[in-house]
C-alpha cells in the first residue's frame, strides 16, 4: 500500500513537471529565443484550460456548450485560443522595448481573471467547468495516471522536437539575431516586429496547450485551480534556473524547480497549524530570492543557452544577453 | 440623472481614485525615464507603505496622517535598500533583467506584508465617516486631504526638478544619460535620489488607498497596471504627465461603472493603456518611447 501510495505521487509529480515543461518551453521560445517578456502565463494557461474543457465536455444547460469533442480537438482549440489572444496584444506591444509588453502581458492575465471570473455563461463563474474528460480515464487510478503521463510525456517530446528543430532552423538563428542585435537584424531586412509576434504567438500557443493538459488532468478547472503569480512566477523562474535559450535547460528547470517547490510543501505541510498559512508565504518568498540568486549569480542557468555555428566549440567571452539594450 | 449625482458618487471619488494612482504613477514615470525600466514592484511597495502606517498606527497610537511621514520615509529608505541589494548589480545588463528582478522583488515585497501582517483586511481607524456638505458636493475629509497631499508633494517636486541642482541632474539623466555622464554627474547619486522620491511617493500612494478604502496585501499588485496606464498616458518622463494620467484613469475607472458591468472596472486601465499604445505612444505631454 505504502509503495503504491508512493508510485501515485511520483507519477502525479512526473505529470505535473511535463506540464510545466511544456510551458517552460513556451517561454523558451518568447524569452530565451526573442527576448520578450511575458508576465501573463497564467493568462495564456487559463485560455488554454477553458477552451479545452467547453470544446469537450458533455453538453451542459446552463453554459456556453460543451461540444463533447474528442480531446484532441480541445488540445488543437486551446491552442489556437492562446494564440489569438496573444496575437492583439502582441500587435501592438512588440513595436516597443519589451518593457511594454511585460505591462501589458500582466493587464491580460489580469483580464482573463475577470472574464472567468464574471461570465459565467462561458466558464461557469466560480463554480468552474467539471467532468472533463482525461484520455484514457475511466481504467484503474493507477493505471490511468500512467496512460497520462505517457500521452503528456508523448505531447512534451513533440513539442521539444519541433522547437529545437526550429531553433537549430534559419529561423532559430534569425530569431537570435534580432535578440541580440536588433539593429542590425533590421539592417539586413529581417521584419523585427513579425519575428516577434510570430514567437510571441508560437509560445503561447505551447502555454495555452500546457493549461489544456491541466485541465484535463485534473478533471475539471475553476477560477482558483491555480494561482496566477506564483503559476507565472514559477515557469519564469524554471527557465531562468535551467538556463533561458536551451530548451532541455527549460525541461530541467521545470523538473528541479517543482520539485523543490513540492517538497517545500510537504516540509510546511508538517508545521503546527498557526504556522502553515505563514510558511506558505515564506516559500513564495524563497522563490523570488531564488531568482535573484539565480539573476546574480548564475544568470545563464543550469544548462547554458549552446553555442552555435561557427562559435561552436571555442567559449563565447560574452554570456547571452549581457550586451547593453 | 442629476449633475450633482454624477458628481458626488462617480467624479469625486473619481478624482481621489485618481490622485492615489497619480501619486504612485509619478515614481513609476521617474524611474522608466532615469533608470529606463519598467518597475514591477512599485505596486507591492505601495502596499508595504501602507502596511508601515498600520504598524505606526496600531503601534504607537497616533492618528494615520501622523504615520504618513514615517511611512514614506521608510518605504524610501527600503526602495534604496532593495536597489543596492538586488537592482544595482544587474546595471549593465539588458534593461529587461531588471524589470524580471522586479516581478521578483513584488512577489518578495508581497509575501513579507503577508507573513507579517496577515491576508485579513484592515483598515486605520473604525466607523464610518460621513462627508461633509459643500454646496451640495458632499466630500469627506479623507478625500480633501489625498488631493492636497498629491498637490503639496507633486508640487514640492516639481520645484525640486526645476529649481534644485540635484532635480536638475535628474531631468539632465533623463533627457540624455550619456551627456549628462559625460558633464560630470554623479550617477550613483541620482538613483539613489530616484528611489528616495519614487519609493517615499509610492508609501504615500499606499497609504491614501488604504486611507480612504480598506489596507489589503493585494491592493497594490491591482494597483500597478492603473499607475503604468497613467505614466504612459501622461507620457514617459513627464511628471504633471503622471498627475494628469492618474487623474483621468481614475475617473474613467469611477465612470466606466455607468456604461460596463462593476466586474470589469480594472480592465479601463488597460483599454486606455493598449490605446495609447496605439494611437500615441508618447503620451497626452510628449513624453518618451522606450
Amino acid at each position: 500500500m505504502e509503495f503504491l501510495g508512493l508510485v501515485n505521487y511520483a507519477l502525479f509529480t512526473a505529470i505535473f513537471i511535463a506540464i510545466y515543461a511544456l510551458l517552460a518551453l513556451g517561454l523558451n521560445i518568447q524569452w530565451g529565443f526573442a527576448g520578450l517578456f511575458n508576465a501573463g502565463i497564467a493568462g495564456f494557461f487559463a485560455v488554454g484550460a477553458y477552451t479545452s474543457a467547453i470544446l469537450t465536455t458533455p453538453v451542459d444547460d446552463g453554459r456556453l456548450g460543451g461540444f463533447d469533442l474528442p480531446f484532441v480537438f480541445g488540445w488543437i482549440g486551446a491552442m489556437l485560443a492562446a494564440a489569438l489572444v496573444a496575437w492583439p496584444i502582441g500587435k501592438i506591444c512588440l513595436r516597443f522595448r519589451s518593457d511594454y509588453l511585460a505591462i501589458a502581458s500582466i493587464g491580460v492575465a489580469e483580464i482573463i481573471r475577470l472574464v472567468i471570473k464574471s461570465e459565467e455563461v462561458l466558464t461557469n463563474g466560480a463554480r468552474g467547468i467539471n467532468a472533463i474528460p482525461r484520455p484514457a480515464g475511466d481504467i484503474g487510478y493507477t493505471e490511468s495516471q500512467i496512460a497520462y503521463l505517457v500521452i503528456v510525456l508523448a505531447v512534451l517530446i513533440a513539442a521539444y522536437v519541433l522547437v529545437e528543430r526550429q531553433f537549430n532552423a534559419p529561423w532559430g538563428r534569425m530569431m537570435r539575431a534580432i535578440r541580440d542585435n536588433e539593429d542590425a537584424a533590421k539592417a539586413i531586412g529581417k521584419d523585427v516586429e513579425f519575428r516577434r509576434l510570430e514567437a510571441f504567438i508560437f509560445g503561447s500557443a505551447l502555454m495555452g496547450l500546457g493549461g489544456a493538459l491541466f485541465a484535463h488532468f485534473n478533471r475539471s478547472i475553476t477560477p482558483e485551480a491555480i494561482d496566477p503569480m506564483v503559476a507565472t512566477f514559477l515557469v519564469w523562474i524554471m527557465l531562468i534556473l535551467g538556463g533561458s535559450g536551451n530548451n532541455r535547460g527549460a525541461i530541467l528547470g521545470a523538473a528541479v524547480v517543482w520539485i523543490i517547490w513540492s517538497v517545500s510543501e510537504i516540509a510546511t505541510d508538517r508545521l503546527p497549524h498557526e504556522y502553515a498559512i505563514q510558511a506558505k508565504y515564506i516559500r513564495l518568498f524563497l522563490i523570488g530570492l531564488m531568482l535573484q540568486l539565480v539573476l546574480r549569480f548564475r544568470p545563464e542557468g543550469l544548462l547554458p543557452e549552446p553555442l552555435r555555428g561557427d562559435l561552436r566549440g571555442s567559449r563565447r567571452t560574452t554570456k547571452s544577453g549581457t550586451d547593453p539594450d | 440623472m442629476e449633475l450633482f449625482e454624477l458628481l458626488n458618487f462617480y467624479v469625486i471619488p473619481g478624482i481621489v481614485l485618481g490622485s492615489i494612482y497619480a501619486l504612485g504613477a509619478v515614481g513609476i514615470t521617474l524611474i522608466f525615464a532615469i533608470l529606463r525600466y519598467a518597475h514591477l514592484a512599485h505596486g507591492d511597495l505601495a502596499t508595504f507603505g501602507a502596511f508601515v502606517a498600520l504598524a505606526c498606527v496600531t503601534g504607537m497610537g497616533i492618528p494615520p496622517l501622523a504615520a504618513l511621514p514615517i511611512a514614506i520615509l521608510v518605504t524610501a529608505a527600503i526602495a534604496v535598500g532593495i536597489d543596492k541589494v538586488f537592482y544595482e548589480h544587474l546595471r549593465d545588463r539588458p534593461k529587461i533583467v531588471t524589470v524580471m528582478a522586479s516581478l521578483g522583488i513584488a512577489l518578495m515585497l508581497r509575501s513579507v506584508v503577508q507573513v507579517v501582517w496577515g491576508v485579513d483586511t484592515q483598515t486605520y481607524s473604525r466607523g464610518i465617516v460621513r462627508p461633509e456638505d459643500y454646496f451640495g458636493l458632499r466630500i469627506r475629509d479623507r478625500e480633501l486631504y489625498t488631493v492636497a497631499a498629491l498637490i503639496f508633494l507633486v508640487g514640492g517636486l516639481q520645484l525640486f526638478l526645476t529649481r534644485s541642482k540635484w532635480g536638475k541632474a535628474m531631468r539632465a539623466m533623463s533627457d540624455n544619460p550619456n551627456l549628462a555622464l559625460l558633464s560630470g554627474i554623479d550617477n550613483r547619486k541620482v538613483v539613489m535620489l530616484t528611489w528616495v522620491i519614487a519609493g517615499g511617493l509610492c508609501a504615500a500612494s499606499g497609504f491614501f488607498l488604504g486611507y480612504n478604502t480598506e489596507i489589503k496585501s493585494m491592493m497594490g499588485w491591482h494597483m500597478l497596471l492603473p499607475m503604468f496606464a497613467a505614466a504612459i498616458l501622461g507620457g514617459v518622463g513627464r511628471v504633471e504627465g503622471a498627475v494628469l494620467g492618474g487623474l483621468i484613469v481614475g475617473i474613467a475607472e469611477e465612470l466606466s461603472v455607468l456604461v460596463i458591468p462593476s466586474e470589469y472596472k480594472a480592465a479601463m486601465a488597460f483599454a486606455i493603456l493598449l490605446f495609447m499604445l496605439l494611437v500615441r505612444p508618447t503620451g497626452l505631454l510628449k513624453g518618451k518611447v522606450l
